[in-house]
């Protein structure tokens, strides 16, 4: 991907973010970033159904890289099992650790294929998937 | 100012360094005096009966009769060294509100505290049942003592703040305020974290009974800051730590007897090196003069806010502050954002909430961008800012 390309997607998925707005609604779950970023304030809500990831929303304030991160997850999480959701997770990062990675499985993610080289972003990039598991294993205590 | 005398310049000629309300760049005789304490005269304080010693000893109490001309105190007696501002804080709160207040009294804080002036009164609300209030600020989110009256009561035992605030910025009337406190039988706690370094301390002529600030922040080391209370309150300070350099006496009869104030609430052994560089940093300021130091910073902050306000898509939330704070945002772009932006010119600013969580309560955005001047700053390097904020229709270009 060439950086021009790269960076028209992530500013896109800012300025026009996937699913972005609050949804209180007692069949999502709610997860919130601030245990692991104090400035970045992310609340991702997802409703989970029969093991799937049926529906998943997301709202606040975050910098340029965390509200796109968290844009293309959500295009990229709904209709799948959190399985499925956790492998592509570890493809990506695998690619944010610069270990082999199988750069077909990753659309959009590839934009941040350069963000290891920045590690104080790496933290940003990794936001979204952090905040889902939150959202997993509150789902998984509830469905033992 | 003086920006010969700071080694970061010389180590780093392309910084700009913007953030001082975090920490601040040491002169090179607050080096010095940490480097000649460690080559010269180490030796543990109020122990020895040899030369250096005695040195430092002598020097460690001159330590606290800087501090007490520099704020004003009556006696050397009332200032304790702490390791900075959040430790003396809660030594105030812990180690005396706890005793002195009772079920139900009332404590009055704004939200646009530190972190440090609110969670050790939350903490002490949870165990001893006491009261936080909040002062409502005004529109200018300035604390007024209209606005003061509107919230005592019989029970408000303690108004608890920020001389200057670390967001806003704002200058606190805190002599007026503890006018009308005094009258009223309610203590004045004073957190100096952001005044003491910028402006001049008068602890008698403010009439302030409990002060805390921090040495990093004024040109000291990290890791040193004083506690300051009038005597008579001192004296009721029950100890947090029991050790060596507090008792003068203890038998196995459990007989015991504690030194005299200060060293009483001093136990262990002290952050020597923190309390000489400190001295050193107050000195330096002082040789200086702190009044024009405050005056530079005034002028610096007007030039900049000038030219901010001629860049049309920033908004400065607190154009009418009196101290060297600055806080903006680019319209639609998230301050640590910015912030990466600007680093990628070599600028350091804040950005965040900075410790004030429920500052955004007040001016309605979590995140702001913060710039906090110091004596070294210049109007060039403030010309290189306005220049690159100017320029912010490429900060994606730069920052992605
Ligand atoms: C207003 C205010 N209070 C308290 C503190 C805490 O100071 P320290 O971290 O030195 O204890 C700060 C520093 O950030 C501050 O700005």
């Amino acid at each position: 991907m060439d950086n021009n390309f790269k960076r028209e997607l992530i500013i896109d998925n800012c300025r026009n973010p996937f699913h972005k707005k609050s949804m209180n609604e007692d069949d999502f779950i709610k997860a919130n970033t601030h245990n692991e970023s104090c400035i970045d304030n992310i609340d991702l809500y997802v409703k989970l159904k029969d093991g799937i990831i049926e529906d998943a929303y997301f709202d606040g304030e975050a910098c340029a890289i965390t509200t796109s991160a968290t844009s293309i997850m959500l295009k990229n999480i709904i209709g799948k099992t959190p399985e499925e959701a956790r492998t592509l997770m570890n493809e990506y990062y695998k690619m944010l650790n610069e270990e082999n990675y199988d750069s077909s499985k990753l659309g959009e993610f590839n934009v941040y294929q350069d963000i290891s080289k920045q590690p104080n972003r790496k933290k940003c990039a990794i936001l979204p998937f952090q905040t889902l598991e939150k959202t997993f294993k509150i789902y998984e205590s509830e469905n033992k | 100012m003086n920006r010969e005398d700071f080694l970061m310049y010389k180590n780093n000629p392309n910084l700009i360094y913007l953030d001082n309300g975090a920490t601040t760049f040491k002169p090179k005789c607050v080096i010095d005096a940490i480097l000649e304490y460690y080559t010269k005269y180490t030796a543990n304080s109020h122990r020895g009966d040899y030369d250096i010693s005695l040195k430092v000893d002598e020097l460690y109490e001159d330590t606290r009769e800087v501090v007490r001309k520099f704020i004003n105190a009556k006696s050397s007696k009332e200032i304790i060294f702490t390791k900075g501002t959040t430790d003396s804080l809660n030594i105030i709160v812990f180690s005396f509100m706890r005793y002195y207040l009772q079920k139900d009294d009332e404590v009055l804080i704004t939200k646009a505290e530190h972190a440090s002036n609110v969670l050790p009164w939350f903490e002490l609300e949870k165990e001893i049942g006491i009261k936080v209030k909040f002062i409502p600020l005004n529109e200018n989110h300035e604390v007024t003592l209209d606005n003061i009256k509107k919230v005592v009561t019989p029970r408000t035992k303690v108004i608890s703040l920020a001389y200057v605030t670390n967001v806003i910025g704002d200058i606190r009337p805190i002599k007026e305020i503890s006018n009308y406190a005094h009258q009223n039988n309610i203590l004045v706690c004073i957190d100096g974290a952001q005044s003491v370094p910028h402006m001049k301390t008068d602890v008698i002529d403010d009439d302030i009974d409990f002060l805390a600030f921090s040495g990093h922040k004024m040109l000291g080391p990290t890791g040193i800051g004083v506690l300051y209370a009038k005597l008579k309150y001192l004296e009721l300070f029950k100890p947090l730590l029991y050790g060596g350099g507090m008792n003068s006496r203890f038998e196995s009869t459990k007989e015991i007897e504690y030194k005299e104030l200060p060293l009483r609430l001093e136990a262990g052994t002290s952050n020597i090196e923190g309390v000489l560089g400190l001295r050193s940093a107050i000195l330096y300021l002082e040789k200086i003069g702190i009044t024009k130091i405050h005056e530079y910073e005034q002028e610096l902050r007007a030039y900049l806010i000038k030219g901010l306000k001629e860049i049309p898509n920033i908004t400065v939330y607190n154009e009418f502050s009196k101290s060297g704070i600055v806080v903006f945002n680019i319209n639609d772009i998230f301050a640590e954002d910015t912030s990466r932006f600007l680093n990628h010119y070599h600028i350091c600013v804040r950005a965040g909430n900075h410790c004030t969580k429920m500052v955004k309560e007040e001016i309605g955005v979590k995140n702001t961008c913060r710039v906090s001047l110091y004596l070294y700053n210049t109007k060039e390097e403030l010309d290189k800012l306005i220049e690159v904020l100017k320029d912010n229709k490429k900060i994606f270009d730069v920052i992605l």
